[in-house]
């Protein structure tokens, strides 16, 4: 079974490569792609530990809302372990 | 005065472009700066900087054209490509640096679309520079919102039948639509393919040529 898990809905200052209209929403992970050194810390020239990244797949109709044409569309994105949190409550 | 074009048009009908009279950026000064630094300090030279561009100029859409004709054709490739398409194609003999490459394939029932929300990352190592709307805050935006309108502005009208899979590249990986091979090609050349397949079909705003 793909493991549910929801993007934190954290707003934090500086570089972050989690888009912002995908915070709170809920997705499977669609394939994990390995770790990659953390952009938050790379983007000010600290070291950067690899961190696991994680493609997650989302429906639109989670995403936009119950009134999106063509719900069951969907939209993967690239998301760092640190920024996903389980979510087996997600439909 | 002969080359006043104030008021007039080129030969094809279109404004002559303003002359690039501002001064430089903050960013445009600091590039020049550093540059002039690293190759002072014998860091990198100017023959490897115009090197590097050639390089990339050099990259082209015809490069993932050869990457579809053959995944149309060779079933062990399009299976090697699926499952790392950064390998398949540095063992075509692509030179692709550090690019971490995924295909996704468009069939009758599905349709992927390739947008990098954040800014403007693309498979540049494979096809070259994007072209300007890609970067375009529009696009940006409206092919996660609403990608089936955006599709039907680029002539691409899909069916509710067809599940649309928007692809945002928002971190370390580059994507690559493998598009639907055209009806009527059987018996092609893999040479004949490659012409079919366009760049907006390996972005999936489009769908390959019909022979």
């Amino acid at each position: 079974m793909m493991q549910k898990v929801r993007v934190k809905p954290l707003m934090p200052p500086g570089h972050v490569r989690t888009p912002h209209y995908l915070r709170g929403k809920a997705g499977v992970i669609e394939r994990s792609l390995g770790a990659f050194p953390n952009p938050e810390d790379l983007a000010y020239g600290h070291d950067a530990p690899a961190l696991p990244l994680h493609r997650v797949r989302f429906r639109m109709g989670d995403i936009w809302g119950p009134d999106t044409p063509n719900p069951d569309d969907t939209l993967d994105a690239e998301i760092y372990d640190h920024w996903l949190e389980p979510a087996d409550d997600a439909p | 005065m002969p080359h006043d074009h104030h008021d007039s048009l080129s030969p094809s009908g279109h404004p002559y472009r303003a002359d690039d009279d501002t001064p430089l950026s903050y960013w445009q000064t600091m590039e020049i700066a550093v540059r002039e630094l690293l190759v002072e300090k014998g860091i990198t030279s100017p023959e490897e900087i115009a090197s590097q561009i050639n390089t990339m100029d050099a990259r082209s859409p015809a490069n993932g054209a050869q990457v579809v004709a053959r995944a149309w054709t060779d079933p062990d490739f399009h299976a090697a490509l699926m499952q790392d398409a950064s390998a398949a194609t540095r063992d075509m003999g692509f030179d692709i640096g550090p690019l971490k490459l995924i295909a996704v394939e468009n069939t009758a029932h599905e349709h992927n679309i390739i947008v990098c929300t954040l800014c403007s990352c693309y498979p540049r190592n494979l096809l070259g520079l994007p072209p300007d709307w890609y970067k375009s805050r529009a696009y940006r935006s409206r092919t996660v919102r609403d990608p089936r309108g955006v599709l039907a502005e680029f002539g691409v009208t899909l069916p509710d039948t067809t599940r649309v899979r928007v692809h945002d590249s928002t971190a370390d990986m580059r994507y690559i639509v493998i598009p639907a091979r055209p009806s009527g090609t059987d018996g092609m050349s893999v040479d004949e393919l490659a012409k079919l397949v366009t760049r907006d079909s390996m972005i999936g705003t489009g769908v390959a040529r019909q022979p």
